[in-house]
């Protein structure tokens, strides 16, 4: 069974701490994608995993055995890189055949596995092509070609969806999918991209700065961010955010008084610690509706952008930073309107000065 | 209007006098080899700056002379095995130095350039007694031999940058089909590297076939010479006969198949030459 | 050279992913690095790092070529003796006279090359019709051998026949031939011609390479400011080739300090042209003294490693700079 445990995993260049102390399990079969901004580690933990990078300290196990100082091949690991990294000068059937050769296989075996995996990712008529003379997508099927080939417990795929354009990557994004579910392997996926991560994933982990911020389902993500951290970094547009203070909480409601809204009902209780200290309220632009002013908490409309199935409405407040809604297409709506803001109180997040979220009464209980 | 004009109609005809005087100046001497080698002796020493006539008689002379052919053929089996030993060593070389992180690589590579600007002058009586030793003197195989030493540093230096360059996921994607360091450089680097290593083999023929020291001390009779010594002991009847027809013969000869091997590869070998002096 | 070695060293994270100690692909690959350098490490110390230790333990005997196996350790006597006189290489006026050809050889013909190898370049640089067929003529002096290059010049510097002094009694510019190869006020000069004729396209193509990778930018900024293009020259242009042009003289200087071939064909063994490579094979190969001509051989290798650390010296601490 492939399943995949990182013991208090370290990775250390010099006195720089890449990856410090992460601890995840993988269950078998399990789609795990990695996500984070550029230099949170997530491509170094996917190599130690992979076995492209020694680990300084902690234990990777794979099934039940530790495989710290095991090569890639032993590991039972197969990886997708970014680059494709094709061999330029080898077919397409020589590309995928090439680790299956190296372990020994028949010729026979050989020929048959190679047919096999070209038969699942479609690439029977390119088999005698060269990558030169193949298109992105079909690039990229051959890569993951060539890491399945040898049938590994577990694939790697190394953000690999980033050279190609829009509307290959949502294709290609439904046949990663698609092929998770006919091998039914465990699948390590590292991307930038949130949208890919909430897509794909059975489960995403959030890296930064060479730690794990929050392990989840999307939902879990998108609904409950453990911190400041992946609630702006999950979704997009990105959640609002609004400076404030907590003044009473109880095991029904939470009071809290925004610099800019004023104050705000929230219908759940929250630790009653944060009482009197400054919380940062965060909103999801779907939860947060503009309608037109009537009293004089006003705020004027900067831009709206029209998307076709809705709308994007940008809202000057007295926040650093304006704030997003969105709203049906048809709004009425227009730039340099007064509108007031709704908040669906129900949906709101909150989070302490250090930017951890303040667990909702009912969800701790 | 006009005196712009005409300072640029002076710039320009300025420009292009200076090309054909640099034309003129690198192939001149080349050229009158060619019209030197092909007079009859009769006109030897009459000064001509062009072709009147052909004669091959020159040519005949020099390649009737069985030691003057069988010092082509020592040449060319030098060269070729000093290509192919300097390739093959320098290959495995450039790939530990070029993409294998270790302790003592810089080490390493400051060896060899050091090796590259050893006089060759200060290794002669000791690799006069190492070819003694191994019974190689006055035989193509003490010049093979000796030859390492300016081609190997060279053919690593000029490999290791190429071998940088290509890219680090390729390797990666080796190791994770299990390829042994070995598997990775002949079966997925060596076919990239081709180009590369037609330009090094290429510069380390030119420079094995140039070679004269080493020629001239470590081989003793005609039959083991290589063409730059058999051309320059190329004698007349005292100093000051010396027989031109034939030596401008035999210079063409050695010399028409370098131009063209560097005029076909000019491309080649200019970004190997760059890529050893400028990037090394 | 310098500077790739220390832009690898302080490469970033890019680099020092692959500084992974511990996992067998890591210890294997650092097992194969050494496994494949060995073989070149063995040629190498069988061609120049032994040779090199014999040539110096020589020059402390009185070996000879036809016996170096017997060979009596002297100390320094062939450097330095005092026998009623002072004898020995240090002691002998036609060393020190070598050792001075050497260097005005290597001053002057590197100059000269340099100086003409950069008027080329910045001619090939020009874009005009038939500019490859320019840089293809430029190889040919390059592509020749050296040998022969000296013996196509011999013959054009011939006294009584060649075709130099034809033109230039045609021209009116000497009144009777000059024996170039002969006079020994000449020689040096005529070695010198031969030498920048052969030398000078190997300045010119890597200058050639940096001005094609210099960015256009600036020279539009300046073409912009009206500056004159002499002054863009030496303001703009001639900075930033220096590291190129450096790496050139060096290569060519180094060549230079051990010039052999051409004048060995263009003038043999004359005293006028004797350069340390000449005089140290002369003595170890026609008068068979390996001790003293290995004594030579030292001292020529001393100078240019005391010529190469030096360069490597400035080249490190130029870069540093530039940090």
């Amino acid at each position: 069974m492939a399943s995949v445990q990182l013991e208090r995993v370290s990775k250390r260049f010099g006195s720089t701490h890449v990856i410090d102390e992460v601890s995840l399990s993988i269950d078998h079969g399990e789609f795990v994608v990695f996500v984070g901004p550029s230099g949170c580690g997530k491509s170094t933990l996917l190599r130690l995993i992979a076995g492209l990078e020694s680990i300084s300290d902690g234990d990777l196990m794979i099934g039940d055995k530790r495989v710290n100082e095991l090569s890639p091949q032993e590991r039972g690991v197969g990886m997708v890189f970014q680059s494709y990294a094709l061999y330029p000068h080898m077919s397409v059937y020589e590309n995928m055949a090439f680790g299956l050769k190296l372990g020994k296989a028949s010729s026979e075996s050989v020929a048959e596995r190679v047919k096999e995996t070209a038969r699942i990712l479609q690439l029977e008529a390119l088999l005698e092509r060269k990558p030169k003379a193949l298109s992105g997508g079909q690039r990229q099927r051959v890569a993951m070609g060539r890491a399945i080939a040898r049938e590994p417990d577990i694939l790697l795929f190394d953000e690999p969806l980033s050279n190609l354009d829009a509307s290959l990557r949502v294709q290609m994004r439904n046949e990663i999918a698609r092929l998770h579910g006919r091998l039914g392997s465990t699948i390590v996926y590292v991307t930038h991209d949130q949208v890919e991560a909430m897509t794909l994933a059975d489960k995403i982990v959030v890296l930064n700065k060479g730690h794990i911020e929050q392990v989840g389902s999307p939902r879990t993500l998108y609904e409950r961010p453990a911190s400041k951290f992946v609630a702006s970094f999950i979704g997009s547009p990105s959640m609002n955010f609004l400076e404030g203070t907590c003044r009473s909480t109880d095991a029904r409601e939470t009071r809290v008084e925004l610099k800019a809204l004023g104050e705000v009902v929230l219908p759940y209780g929250v630790d009653s610690n944060a009482v009197g200290s400054p919380i940062t309220l965060g909103i999801r632009p779907e939860h947060l509706t503009p309608v037109q002013a009537t009293g004089s908490d006003a705020f004027e409309v900067i831009n709206v952008e029209y998307l076709g199935n809705e709308c994007c409405v940008y809202v000057d407040s007295d926040a650093e930073q304006f704030l997003t809604c969105r709203v049906e297409a048809d709004t009425s709506i227009a730039r340099n309107d007064t509108v007031s803001l709704r908040i669906d109180t129900a949906q709101a997040h909150l989070f302490d000065e250090h930017g951890q979220a303040l667990v909702r009464a009912q969800d701790s209980a | 209007m006009t005196l712009t004009h005409l300072k640029r109609a002076v710039l320009k005809l300025g420009f292009w006098l200076m090309v054909i005087t640099l034309v003129v100046y690198a192939t001149f001497p080349f050229y009158y080899a060619v019209v030197t080698s092909l007079k009859p002796s009769s006109e030897m020493f009459k000064v001509g700056y062009w072709i009147d006539s052909v004669d091959w008689s020159n040519y005949v002379a020099v390649l009737s002379q069985k030691a003057f052919v069988q010092s082509i053929a020592n040449s060319v089996i030098v060269a070729l095995s000093v290509v192919a030993i300097a390739l093959l060593l320098g290959l495995t070389a450039a790939y530990a130095l070029g993409r294998v992180r270790f302790k003592g690589r810089t080490r390493v590579m400051m060896l060899v350039l050091g090796v590259s600007m050893f006089p060759q002058v200060a290794v002669l009586s000791g690799l006069f007694e190492v070819i003694r030793v191994l019974d190689l003197y006055n035989s193509p195989g003490g010049l093979i031999l000796s030859y390492t030493i300016f081609t190997l540093p060279f053919t690593v230096w000029v490999l290791t940058t190429f071998m940088r360059q290509l890219p680090d996921e390729l390797e990666e994607a080796a190791i994770m089909d299990g390829a042994s360091p070995w598997v990775t450089l002949t079966k997925v680097f060596m076919p990239l590297l081709w180009p590369a290593m037609a330009t090094t083999g290429l510069l380390a023929f030119i420079a094995a076939w140039n070679e004269f020291l080493f020629a001239l001390t470590f081989t003793l009779t005609d039959s083991e010479r290589t063409v730059p010594v058999a051309i320059a002991l190329i004698s007349g009847g005292s100093q000051y006969e010396l027989p031109w027809g034939p030596i401008m013969a035999a210079s063409v000869i050695v010399t028409v198949p370098l131009v063209i091997l560097v005029l076909i590869f000019q491309r080649r070998i200019v970004s190997g030459l760059t890529a050893g002096a400028v990037k090394g | 050279m310098t500077v790739h070695e220390t832009t690898t060293a302080t490469a970033g994270p890019k680099k020092a992913r692959q500084d992974a100690r511990g996992t067998k692909v890591r210890r294997r690959r650092v097992r194969a690095a050494w496994l494949f350098l060995t073989p070149m490490l063995v040629v190498l110390a069988l061609v120049a790092g032994w040779p090199l230790l014999r040539t110096i333990w020589f020059s402390f005997t009185d070996a000879s070529l036809s016996q170096m196996g017997s060979a009596n350790f002297i100390g320094v006597e062939n450097y330095l003796v005092y026998d009623e006189g002072w004898y020995g290489l240090l002691a002998d006026p036609l060393w020190w006279q070598s050792v001075w050809n050497t260097l005005f050889f290597t001053v002057i013909s590197v100059g000269l090359e340099t100086v003409l190898g950069v008027i080329v370049a910045l001619v090939l640089n020009a874009k005009f019709r038939g500019r490859m067929v320019v840089r293809a003529a430029m190889l040919i002096p390059w592509a020749i051998p050296t040998i022969v290059s000296a013996k196509m010049w011999a013959w054009m510097l011939n006294d009584q026949f060649g075709i130099l002094n034809h033109m230039l009694m045609g021209l009116g510019i000497i009144s009777a031939p000059l024996a170039w190869t002969a006079d020994a006020d000449l020689s040096m000069w005529a070695v010198i011609i031969v030498d920048v004729w052969k030398a000078t396209p190997f300045v010119a193509l890597l200058v050639l390479a940096a001005l094609q990778m210099l960015p256009s930018d600036c020279y539009e900024a300046a073409r912009v400011d009206g500056i004159s293009p002499v002054r863009v020259f030496f303001k703009v242009t001639l900075p930033l080739i220096a590291p190129a042009l450096m790496v050139a003289v060096i290569f060519r200087a180094l060549d230079a300090l051990r010039v052999f071939d051409v004048i060995y064909v263009l003038t043999s063994n004359a005293s006028s042209t004797m350069t340390m490579s000449i005089y140290a094979r002369q003595q170890l190969v026609e008068f068979q003294d390996v001790g003293y001509g290995s004594a030579a051989s030292t001292l020529l290798f001393l100078i240019i490693a005391l010529f190469t650390i030096v360069y490597l010296y400035l080249g490190r601490r130029q870069l540093g700079g530039e940090q």
